[in-house]
């Protein structure tokens, strides 16, 4: 394998993991908060649907993101409400959303547009188009550092630069800040944060108006960044493997990072089978990389590498007083 | 109250008169989805022609999942449809077993392989479409290597590739062809993202020319062929149209006709095998103004005079769902 093959699958490891890794810093905010937020997957096609059919009707791809938003937001908010506030199960709450999200979003689809369920085509400002950093057509002549930074570096739609300044914003608003700190607390011990006079409440649906916002990112990401149009389920599954990232980062945000990229470099060298073969000399089947995000959570899980300890309070509805 | 009565009575009226007429047929869309621009969509027009031209009207459902196949076949049955015309391999093992049911019912399935008398099963020689449009793409190619995407990895989809991996031998015997699957589940078929990266891995080995058989994935194969500023090549619908200029062809697959003439015979159509082929024009490529400036008369001679040769039965184009294998391409 050589060097120009390499930074070619590094850099679809980038395009794979951000979405990813958006929908896991989502789940991160809400599942540190004590929600579970199984409906991810439904809140990313949601957006994914409303982020592109809004720019195809106006045009612009940032009224898009905007309406993308607005959908997970919508729908987080039905979370919130039958799981919060009504203190129903989280988890059927998650999965009623992402039914909702995979009809509505083909249904609506249809009669706005009637090309059955899917958008017309993105054109022109329709679309998050790649943004070529500073100097990047300058030093790409340069040996070994230019190719990184041309290829690799530069040459990302502006929401991949969003989710990756999105980790340390993370890191900072957890474990470096006021809201933070009763954020994480009222996932381990809402009792303690209403003593302490906090709303518990309130804190649970800021942290998933917050997971909203993320998922609705990843999802425009998807339709209009990655691709130029909504197209039925075209999460494919990207949800739930976010989750399982979640879980295999022990719900932080940097192990996060690491663990979307990991899932990302899978998927990358599931497209490049010949790759894996110059390197490991025989035929591996795609569809055990396709698995490997999978079975590493379930390793994860299982305690052979290290422990996950999920927030203690997480999925409890809280009672006040009892 | 009594307003809703008679509201109920009049709608079971009705419905007991419904089925009293003539028995409509029924078309029964497969995971892709109605609209997937592709296969399922190429058998509603087919429906929608028929429609338009004897005024009839037919019922149609989309499945949603693997667990409704026999429970819509059944429904339609038991309502009286006739034929019960299905799309899609996967409906092969429902049908044998709620076929023998329904003795007076005709079930029609297209892709699929199933053993009862009154099912009629419809087939296409994929490989020999795919042929012609794989000679198109050694011939539009200027690296020499050329691209399979193929939706779900079953043996339907590795025939297509393989008739194309033997049409683009055909031209250039040193051509490298890089066949890829986007995956083993029914997701497979509706996952543009997937599909894209799976375009961009085979740009950067050199591929010029892609072939998407892929259902809503091929959307974004094509897609980002055009981005990318390379050929792509459609599948079983004309897809020209989806990128003016940048869609060599397509891969026609003639569901459409398969279909219209299934419900043009209606009740009197009976169980047995028909194979639609280059010969009596059940697959080919398609040609409009899309991609006329693309390709070259030198090319079309070439494509149709090896179209007269496979359908005179001069050029036999191996079919990898004859013995599971292909002389042209390993998978």
């Amino acid at each position: 394998m050589d060097f120009l093959t390499l930074i070619q699958l590094l850099d679809s490891t980038v395009r794979l993991a951000t979405p990813l890794l958006l929908a896991c810093l989502a789940g991160l905010f809400s599942e540190r908060a004590g929600i579970f937020d199984i409906g991810l997957e439904g809140k990313m096609l949601a957006a994914a649907f409303f982020s592109a059919a809004i720019a195809s009707v106006t045009g612009s791809v940032w009224l898009g993101l905007a309406a993308g938003i607005a959908a997970s937001m919508l729908l987080s908010a039905l979370h919130g409400f039958a799981s919060i506030t009504f203190r129903g199960n989280q988890l059927i709450s998650g999965v009623a959303i992402n039914f909702l999200a995979a009809g509505l979003t083909v249904l609506i689809a249809q009669s706005w547009f009637q090309q059955g369920g899917r958008t017309p085509s993105l054109m022109g400002g329709g679309r998050f188009t790649p943004i070529t950093l500073p100097f990047a057509d300058a030093v790409a002549d340069v040996p070994f550092i230019g190719p990184i930074y041309a290829e690799l570096i530069s040459g990302h739609s502006i929401l991949v630069y969003i989710a990756f300044a999105a980790v340390p914003l993370t890191w900072f608003i957890l474990f470096r800040t006021r809201f933070g700190l009763r954020l994480r607390a009222v996932g381990e011990n809402p009792a303690a944060v209403d003593t302490a006079g906090v709303s518990v409440v309130g804190l649970r649906y800021a942290a998933i108006g917050i997971c909203s916002v993320l998922c609705g990112i990843a999802g425009a990401y998807l339709s209009t960044a990655l691709q130029a149009g909504f197209v039925k389920d075209m999460s494919a599954g990207r949800g739930y493997i976010a989750l399982a990232a979640l879980i295999f980062a022990k719900w932080r945000p940097w192990y996060a990072l690491y663990a979307t990229l990991l899932f990302g470099l899978f998927g990358a060298l599931e497209t490049r089978p010949d790759v894996i073969t110059s390197l490991t000399g025989m035929r591996v089947q795609g569809q055990l990389l396709g698995a490997l995000p999978y079975i590493m959570t379930v390793i994860i899980l299982a305690g052979f590498v290290g422990r996950a300890t999920p927030p203690r309070a997480g999925g409890e509805p809280y009672v006040k007083e009892r | 109250m009594t307003l809703m009565q008679k509201f109920l009575g009049a709608a079971a009226g009705l419905a007991l008169t419904a089925g009293a007429a003539i028995a409509e047929p029924a078309l029964i869309y497969d995971l892709g989805g109605k609209f997937d621009k592709s296969f399922n969509e190429a058998a509603f027009a087919g429906a929608q022609r028929w429609s338009e031209e004897t005024g009839g009207t037919f019922r149609e459902i989309e499945m949603q999942s693997e667990a409704q196949r026999e429970q819509a076949l059944r429904r339609f049955a038991e309502s009286g449809a006739n034929p019960v015309i299905t799309t899609g391999f996967a409906f092969s093992s429902a049908l044998e077993v709620v076929a023998p049911d329904y003795p007076d019912t005709t079930f029609v399935t297209i892709d699929g392989w199933v053993d009862a008398p009154n099912v009629k099963v419809i087939g296409f020689t994929e490989h020999e479409g795919s042929y012609l449009v794989g000679m198109m793409a050694a011939q539009a190619s200027e690296t020499g290597t050329v691209g399979f995407i193929g939706g779900m990895d079953i043996p339907l989809i590795r025939k297509f590739a393989c008739g194309y991996a033997q049409g683009v031998k055909a031209v250039n015997p040193d051509a490298t062809i890089i066949a890829n699957m986007t995956g083993t589940t029914p997701a497979a078929w509706n996952d543009p993202v997937k599909g894209s990266e799976l375009t961009k891995a085979q740009i950067s080995q050199g591929a010029d020319v892609v072939y998407a058989a892929a259902g809503g994935t091929g959307v974004g194969v094509l897609q980002t062929a055009a981005d990318e500023g390379i050929l792509s090549i459609g599948v079983d619908s004309n897809q020209n149209h989806l990128h003016p200029g940048k869609v060599l062809t397509s891969m026609l697959k003639r569901v459409d006709v398969a279909v219209y003439e299934s419900m043009t015979a209606g009740e009197d159509l009976e169980g047995g095998v028909e194979v639609l082929n280059l010969a009596n024009g059940g697959v080919g490529y398609a040609m409009d103004e899309n991609n006329a400036e693309l390709v070259t008369e030198q090319m079309q001679t070439e494509v149709d005079a090896a179209a007269a040769s496979i359908a005179a039965g001069d050029i036999v184009v191996h079919d990898y769902a004859s013995d599971d294998s292909c002389p042209a391409l390993t998978f």
